[in-house]
């Protein structure tokens, strides 16, 4: 017993590995509950002001929802796009696939301030459109249509072909065996390409920050309030939400794409 | 040949991928409620002709006629056909009896009807009291068998099979086979089997087109296919075969005397009206010949000396090599184990002598393949 409780390297590698992950963000929910203005130890004191000063900071409220509404549709979008797209690239034989394909990765490789810059110019020079929160969720949606389709391509290439000619086979028309086999089979991959595109488009600064005329995305929005420290704790009491929330929602989708497992496991897909 | 002949008739059909000829103009045609198999090995066109009579391929040239309508321009959710995939693509997220009914889902039908259909179909494949279980809690057999009632209670006029049986472990297989061949039977269903196993076909069908490389060489009934093959490769491909060049020296009815080199003077009786000259190869089976160590009486014809280079031990048989003066190829002789202890080990390396009668080897031509 005793060797297993001495610590090793490799267990001493671990837990520091996630210290310095995880530490950093623990240190928000703690100086949200702690009684100063000033991010500095030793705590002061317990206190739920700064949610409270939070809530009635209607600004800061609108900034959320913006952000909410933008990612809501971006992950939404991008999915559908991303489906369609991947369903092309794996189903049918497409001249000239690689250079499509690369194409709508370009976004992953090139920096976010070209894609910015180039966009912002597009929709106000060229197109003439008026910025708003539309305009930074068609950015989002460029950004994110490439993490949807790799996730999806992967699935769709990972599961037998023959059970869609099977469907077919049996009677459906192309649109049944989309509904009747084709999604079943790939949900997880969509729930995981909804939660990747909403999180990209939620948290993404450089493009909301060109794009977004009067109101803002949160990301924006926090970074102005930086220059205010009075405002800093509502914005650690936020962020400290911010993260229940994700951990609540990754866990459920977690939750709900196990409970999904059997069906990639079972014979006829691992072949 | 129209399309009325057949039950199914492909007319000239060939079909490339690129420059690739998967299907190099075939025309056949296939009876109703008969067991068709394409036999072949693998890359020689047999899936490529099953999937375009499914409709997931599309013949470059020719077309496919299924009781007496031309089926181009027909997908395969309206064919009047349905498969049986070789890995069987049962749907991973339903259970066997949402498996079953899928394809009556697409059909005016009352669930209570389709509820009877999918009963009936558990019984006819004996799973009776698997119809909530999903896939993955199946055996690769009852997997099997339900990709088989899947396809059947569509009522389909003919059954595609692509390999069904590849994937089972050879015990399972037979029995598959003779069931299969029961099954077919008792539905009356046109059933066209594709396989590269040569035994599954020859036991399970009424007949069979061996292909190779995109055409096909040979349609006959399995015994025919076994005992009267018309080129070299469908013979090399259906059994062991020994094979011995010579030239024709005469024929007349029926009776073909062949100039063997060192073998001297064999006699082949063959068809009547088989259409030979010169050079011609003689075709043996291993279980024709028979040994003996001792010279045969010269009144036996057909008599050939060898040396006793090797034996097999196959447990109902054993399979003797034997060197001859012709052949490069050492000569397959097969004997029954009719007795334990019966081999001839003692004879290795000694010369022995075998023969067979003339009406039991087949003549060839050697420019057909």
């Amino acid at each position: 017993m005793g060797t297993r409780i001495r610590p090793s390297a490799l267990g001493t590698y671990a837990v520091l590995f996630l210290i310095f992950l995880y530490g950093p963000v623990l240190l928000l929910p703690l100086f949200s509950v702690n009684d100063s203005i000033y991010i500095t130890f030793p705590l002061k004191g317990f206190t739920f002001n700064w949610y409270q000063q939070m809530s009635q900071n209607d600004q800061m409220i609108n900034a959320l929802k913006a952000s909410l509404k933008v990612a809501a549709s971006v992950s939404v979008i991008s999915t559908i796009l991303g489906f369609i797209a991947a369903k092309a690239v794996t189903r049918f034989a497409l001249p000239g696939r690689a250079l499509f394909v690369g194409f709508i990765m370009l976004p992953l490789i090139i920096p976010s301030l070209v894609l910015a810059l180039a966009l912002l110019v597009v929709l106000r020079k060229i197109l003439g459109f008026e910025l708003s929160l539309m305009t930074v969720a068609a950015g989002h949606v460029m950004l994110c249509v490439p993490f949807s389709m790799l996730i999806l391509i992967s699935r769709l290439e990972g599961f037998d072909r023959s059970l869609e000619e099977a469907a077919y086979d049996l009677g459906d028309s192309a649109l049944k065996v989309l509904v009747r086999v084709t999604l079943p089979l790939v949900w997880p991959a969509i729930i995981s390409s909804l939660l990747l595109c909403f999180t990209a488009s939620f948290d993404e600064y450089l493009i909301a920050a060109f794009l977004s005329g009067s109101d803002g995305t949160l990301p924006v929005f926090i970074f102005s309030q930086l220059r205010f420290p009075q405002n800093l704790p509502g914005v650690l009491a936020l962020g400290s939400c911010i993260l229940v929330g994700s951990v609540i929602l990754v866990t459920l989708a977690e939750v709900v794409r196990r409970r999904g497992g059997p069906v990639r496991e079972s014979g006829a897909l691992g072949s | 040949m129209t399309a009325q002949d057949g039950f199914i008739y492909i007319k000239s059909v060939s079909k490339l991928f690129g420059s690739l000829r998967a299907v190099d103009d075939i025309s056949f045609t296939i009876r109703e409620g008969e067991f068709f198999s394409l036999l072949g090995p693998s890359g020689c066109g047999k899936t490529t002709l099953l999937r375009m009579l499914a409709g997931f391929e599309h013949p470059t040239y020719g077309e496919i006629y299924i009781d007496g309508q031309a089926m181009s321009g027909v997908a395969p959710n309206s064919r009047p056909t349905n498969m049986v995939f070789q890995n069987y693509a049962i749907f991973p997220h339903l259970d066997v009896r949402q498996n079953i009914a899928y394809g009556l889902r697409n059909r005016q039908m009352t669930k209570a009807t389709i509820d009877d259909a999918v009963d009936k179909a558990l019984n006819l494949i004996k799973l009776p009291s698997y119809g909530y279980r999903k896939p993955h809690q199946l055996s690769g057999g009852q997997r099997q068998r339900v990709a088989l009632a899947r396809a059947l209670v569509c009522q389909p006029k003919v059954l595609l099979l692509d390999e069904p049986l590849g994937a089972l472990d050879k015990k399972l297989r037979e029995e598959m086979q003779l069931e299969l061949r029961q099954l077919q039977q008792s539905v009356g269903i046109t059933f066209v089997f594709v396989t590269h196993d040569q035994e599954e076909a020859l036991t399970m069908s009424d007949r069979i087109a061996v292909m190779s490389k995109g055409r096909v060489l040979q349609i006959d009934a399995a015994q025919q296919l076994y005992e009267e093959p018309n080129c070299r490769e469908v013979a090399g491909f259906i059994g062991s075969m020994n094979f011995i060049d010579g030239r024709l020296l005469s024929a007349s009815h029926g009776n073909y005397l062949v100039d063997a080199g060192p073998f001297g003077q064999l006699r082949v009786t063959a068809k009547e009206g088989q259409i030979i000259h010169g050079n011609v190869t003689i075709a043996v089976r291993p279980e024709k010949i028979t040994l003996s160590e001792t010279p045969f009486p010269s009144s036996q014809e057909n008599v050939v000396k060898g040396r006793l280079a090797a034996r097999a031990y196959l447990g109902d048989r054993n399979h003797y090599y034997v060197e001859t003066a012709h052949n490069a190829a050492p000569m397959a002789v097969a004997r029954q184990n009719m007795i334990r202890d019966g081999q001839v080990d003692h004879l290795v390396g000694k010369d022995i002598w075998l023969s067979w009668s003339p009406d039991s080897a087949v003549l060839l031509d050697p420019a057909s393949s």
